[in-house]
Parts: C-alpha cells; structure tokens; sequence
C-alpha cells in the first residue's frame, strides 16, 4: 500500500474515533459544557491537560529546535514542564477549591470588580487568540504535506473536525477526544524514537539511548560522537551551544515557566476534577504524560542531527553526491523547506557553519520530527503515524484554546457582565454560537495569517506570564491584595510586555514598524523579545503592591474568601454557584 | 467560663443559660479553626518553599548557573550538566509535584480539612 492510501486510513480512523466519543460524551448542561461536570478523575484530567498542552509546536517544532540549539534548547524543556510545578503548588489546587467555571470568574470574584473581570477576559482572548491561529496553520500544513491537499481545504477540514466535538461535547467532548489525541500523539511520538534509538545506540529506551554510547562497535559515546562530527564542521559543540547569553536562558526558562501557568486553556482543565486532591493529583500525571514527550524529545533531536550530518557526510570529506540524494531529500526539496545550492560546482553537498561555503543553504527546524522516519528509513505506516500524532497535536490544543475563548465571552463577558438573567438552556446556546464564530475567526486567521503569525506563541506565553498568572497568583497568597490593585498590575504588566515585543519585531510584527530595531545590541540586558514575559510580570507584582498599599486592602469578606480557599474543606461543587 | 469577655457579650443578648453556651462553643470553635487554618497555612507556605528550592536548584542551579563546572562530571554518555538541563530536571519536576500532592493530602488530615 502507498504511503498516501496509509495515511489517509491512519487519520481518518484517528478521526472517526474522535466523532465517536464526541457523540457519547455531549453535552446537556452549562456545567458540562464549561466543567465537563467537575466529573473527571485525576489520570484521565492528566492526560487531557497533556494532549491540551502539547500543540504542534511540542510535536512538530520542538525536537527540530533542540536538534539545532543543542544544550540552548534546553530551555523550552524546563520552561514548558517546570511550569506544572509553580501550577500545582501555586494555582490550581485553590481555583479548584473556589470552584467556578472560568479564569475570569475566579479574578472578578477575588477582586470584586467587574472590571478586573473584563481586564483577565481580554488579556485571555489576546493570549488564546495569538495561540489558536499557530495551531490552525499547523493543522493546514500536516494535511498539505502529508495528504497532498490544497492548504486551505486541509485547514477547513480540521476546523470542521473541531467543530464537530468541541461544539457539540463543550469542555466534556474535549476530555475525552482530548484523552485518545494523547494515546495517537504519545504513540506516534515514541515508535519512531524507538526505532531510531535502537539502531543508532543498540537502547531501546531513547531517553538512555541518548546517553549510550554508538551501535557501531567503536564505544564512542552517542553524545560525544555528534560533538565532534558538528565542531568539525564549525558548528558550536553540541552539548554546551548557549542561546543568547546566560541571563537570556535564564529569563526565557522563567519566562515559559510562568507563562505555562498562566496559560487559561490549561488551568481551566482544574475545574473539571472532582476535588481539590484530585486536583493535586492531575497535575502530577499532567506532568508525568508530558514529561513522557518532553524527555523523548532531546534524544529525537540530537539523533535526528547526527543522522541528517551523516547522510550527507558519511565519513569526514566524503561528502554526499547531490545525484546519490535519498528520497526524503527530493521530497522535502520540493516544499521549499530544504533547499541545496552547488556553490563549488563540484556536485557534492557541503554542509558547514562557513556561511560563505556551506551549500545546505536552507534546512527548516520543523521537517526535523516529519522527516525524521524516512531519513532514519523506517516503514511506512510510521510515517502515517507521524501524520496522524501531528494532527491530533494541533487539533487537542486548538479545541481547548476554542473552549477557553467561547466560555471567556459566553460566561464572564455575557452572563457574567452584559446579560446576567441569561437562562442556562440559552448560555448554553450562546457557547455554542462563540465557539462557531471563534472557529471561523480562527480559521479565517489561519488562511490570512497576519503579519505577526511567526512569533505568534511566544508572545502568548509573555501575555500569560505577565497578566493572569501573577492575578491569580497575588489573590491566592495576598488575603489584602486589592482590586483596584489587580486591575493596574495587569495593564502594567500586559502593556510593558507589548511594548517590548512591538518595539523590537514591530508593531504587531508588521516589519519596520519597530523603532529600535530587532537587533540584539538594543535589547534589555540581552533579553530577547520571546523572554520578556518574566520583566512583565515583575512589573505587574510591583504596580500591584504599590496601588495596594496606596488605595488600601481588599475588604473583610474578601478576606474571609481568601481564608477559605486556602484550605480544602468541603470543596464546592463545580456547578454550585 | 475560660472567655469571661464572650460570655458577658451573650448574656447581653440573650439571657438563656443554652443560648449562651453554644454561642461560646461556636465562638472559641471558630477561633481555633482560624487558628488551625493559620498554621495549616504557614506549613503550606514552607512546604511550597521547600519544594520551589529544590525546583530551583535542580533547574536554573545545576541546568543553567552551574552547568558548566558540573559539565566536568560525567555520567555515562551525559555531562552531569547537560543531563540535568535536557533530563533530569524534568524527573524531578515530577517528583516533586507528587511529593507536594502526597504531604498535603497528609496534612489535610492532620488538621481535619480534608474533603
């Protein structure tokens, strides 16, 4: 069978499963909707969280970029997974004990104040928003690449799929399509890692295999070898290659790890556990079912960059015949995201550091994990797999970003704010119809990406971690913290981050509006735009405690909500309101 | 007739001997769940900081500040430093969520606040 017939079986399967469990778990009430009726149990939650976490850019991206960053990508591992821990002690134990729907909803209620309700709405759509249009491209291209469609029509495809269980399950259909994505993601994940471990180190295991030494007999360690192969070439040692400088790493790592914990998506998945120690719980798992990617991850990278080096230069100086390319090289020089340039006319590709000589003139990160089977020759229904894992990726994510939107406007925004007599049956309805419309603004996004698509998920975790994370996080270990307080703290904070990342890449990243330029010289202690969010949310902390001690402490009763929060008790109901 | 204070208060308002105690029941009960609460908060709050340095150490300590020197080490294939970065963090990250999950289910019944 050909490799596109497989795939097309492989996901449409994969879809057809995702509309079943869509039709058994709709949707009958708000509480199902937004909370999936607070009814999931913590493993089941945890895998959820991890499908809702990862996206594309986990799947897809993220291996490709260690693969080229070496020890620098260091920081999208501990960022994107230390987050869960600032999450599980700080947040969501006490969201889940106040026990309401939405992030917005715990803010107004905390801050007694509509407009910091509206405040953490909007910061929320600006963040979800930035996010959902990455995930909506992502889905367009794995279906263009991998089932030969036009682009546009892969993407109306997967918007209908989303619409399908997001509109009809809410929250409660995302769960449970949400759980299956992770078994097609993690699996699809893992085999070709699997494979790949194996025949270059002889470990099965890839997070072992990655410090084993090579398969070939020579005893040279994996690690070792791929050092030496890249230095040789006047590429950075692989092991030590630092991104930036130091203080950058460090402020990216801090800046992804707060971000993460603010990001709305996935701390609303806390509502839907039965408990405040159930809550605990998932998100240790949610921890454990991402950490089993996120390990996986360096050694696909690493591996993926020695194979890609050896192919093209098996032995030092015999260098591949561009006539002798494999068939993944043409079928990728074909996207235009590998292209080759003979500059010495000798027909043979060089691939070096050297600027001026190296002929390997583009290699995109993201074919790293799509290409990474066929380089390392693996059978085709792998290849399949990729496809489907990649698409339930991008689809998980989208649909629990799409939530987070539609129940933003639908229940803080209308119930909450605009029309608070709204009768359940018709919140009901008004969730579905934002969630439509968000669908085809997302949707509309992803055809026509605006100019600052490219560095659209970056500045949704700045927008996170220095907005609604240090909101929640004050309202929770601050019993006095004030509204008024609140509500500056994030303008601040959200408005300081803004103006860093618009002054650097443009104003909503429209090339040559920026007016300092995007060059490193003028960045704040070498700061890079991506790892800002950290200074913003020191900037909201401070503005914050500053208001706060000027316009005074948070009423009694506010206080006494704080008291009891902070502690389990008998939690609420997630539908007791 | 330990809080001769609350005592004297309720008699203002009511003059029944039952009234009267258990509206001091109920008062020196809330006192001591509110003292109760404050130091089951408090071994929260050093639970979290214990918890958070080890976070810190493992990560931005052995991952980031001191990778260098522990680069030196080696463990199997792995500059200590690099592992830490790229793996073992991340082990740990986990760990610690479970041990905060498994110390706070103690200490919820410990003070009787479990649901």
């Amino acid at each position: 069978m050909d490799l596109k017939t497989l795939t097309y079986i492989v996901v449409f399967g994969t879809f057809a499963l995702y509309f079943g469990i869509a039709w058994w778990a709709r949707a009958g009430t708000t509480s199902e909707f937004y909370a999936a009726g607070g009814g999931v149990g913590p493993i089941a939650n945890g895998m959820a969280i991890g499908a809702d976490w990862m996206s594309a850019a986990s799947f897809i991206s993220m291996a490709g970029l260690i693969a080229f960053l070496g020890y620098g990508g260091s920081v999208f591992l501990m960022g994107w997974t230390g987050g869960y821990v600032l999450l599980a002690m700080l947040l969501a134990p006490y969201l889940r004990k106040h026990g309401k729907f939405t992030v917005p909803e715990f803010i107004g209620d905390r801050y007694y104040s509509d407009t910091a309700r509206i405040v953490a709405v909007v910061c929320l759509i600006i963040a979800s928003l930035t996010y959902v249009i990455g995930q909506m491209k992502g889905v367009g291209v794995a279906f263009s690449r991998f089932l030969e469609v036009e682009y546009g029509v892969g993407l109306g495809i997967g918007m209908g799929v989303v619409w399908v269980y997001a509109v009809l399950g809410g929250m409660k259909g995302i769960t449970y399509t949400q759980i299956a994505q992770y078994c097609v993601m993690i699996f699809a994940y893992t085999v070709p890692a699997v494979f790949i471990s194996l025949h270059l180190t002889g470990n099965p295991i890839p997070q072992l295999g990655l410090g084993s030494t090579l398969a070939d007999g020579s005893g040279v360690y994996f690690l070792d070898k791929l050092d030496q192969v890249v230095t040789d070439l006047g590429f950075k040692e692989y092991t030590t290659a630092v991104l930036g400088n130091d203080i950058n790493m460090f402020a990216y790592t801090l800046s992804l790890m707060v971000g993460t914990a603010g990001l709305p998506h996935v701390i609303m998945r806390f509502f839907t556990v039965p408990s405040v120690k159930a809550a605990r719980a998932s998100a240790g798992y949610a921890l454990v079912f991402i950490a089993m990617l996120y390990t996986v991850a360096p050694a696909v990278g690493a591996m993926a960059r020695l194979n890609l080096m050896n192919t093209i230069e098996p032995a030092p100086g015999q260098n591949l015949s561009y006539e002798q390319r494999p068939q993944w090289f043409k079928d990728w020089e074909k996207t235009g995201l590998l292209v080759f340039e003979d500059k010495n006319n000798d027909g043979k590709i060089q691939y070096v550091a050297d600027k001026s000589a190296n002929e390997m003139v583009k290699v995109d990160r993201d074919i790293m994990v799509l290409a990474n089977p066929a380089i390392a020759g693996l059978p085709n229904w792998v290849i399949a797999l990729v496809a489907a894992g990649g698409l339930a990726a991008a689809l998980s994510t989208a649909a629990g970003l799409l939530l987070a939107i539609s129940s933003a406007i639908s229940h803080d925004l209308m119930k909450g704010v605009l029309t608070p007599d709204l009768s359940e049956k018709n919140e009901l309805m008004a969730g579905r119809i934002v969630m439509t419309i968000s669908i085809l603004f997302a949707g509309y996004l992803g055809l026509n990406p605006p100019g600052f698509a490219a560095g659209t998920v970056a500045l949704a975790f700045g927008l996170a971690a220095s907005s609604i994370f240090p909101a929640i996080m004050m309202g929770i270990f601050s019993r006095k913290i004030s509204g008024k307080a609140a509500v500056w703290g994030m303008c601040a904070g959200i408005g300081v981050t803004m103006l860093y990342v618009f002054q650097h890449k443009g104003i909503m990243f429209i090339p040559g509006t920026s007016f300092l330029g995007g060059m490193d010289a003028n960045w704040f202690l070498g700061i890079s735009p991506n790892a800002f969010g950290i200074v913003g949310a020191i900037v909201n902390f401070a503005t914050a405690f500053v208001v706060s001690k000027v316009t005074g402490p948070a009423p009694v009763e506010i206080q006494e909500m704080v008291d009891n929060f902070r502690a389990p008790g008998a939690a609420a109901a997630a539908h007791a309101h | 007739m330990q809080h001769p204070h609350f005592q004297n208060s309720s008699i203002a308002v009511s003059d029944s001997i039952f009234f009267q105690r258990s509206a001091l029941t109920q008062i020196s009960g809330g006192i001591i769940e509110t003292m109760q609460n404050l130091t089951y908060w408090q071994k929260n709050l050093r639970l979290i900081a214990k918890c958070l340095v080890i976070w810190f150490v493992v990560s931005y300590g052995f991952g980031l500040l001191l990778v260098e020197p522990l680069n030196t080490i080696r463990m199997g294939g792995f500059k200590l430093g690099f592992w830490f970065a790229q793996q073992g963090s991340i082990y740990v990250f986990c760990a610690l969520v479970f041990y905060y999950a498994w110390a706070m289910n103690k200490l919820d019944e410990e003070f009787d606040v479990k649901e």
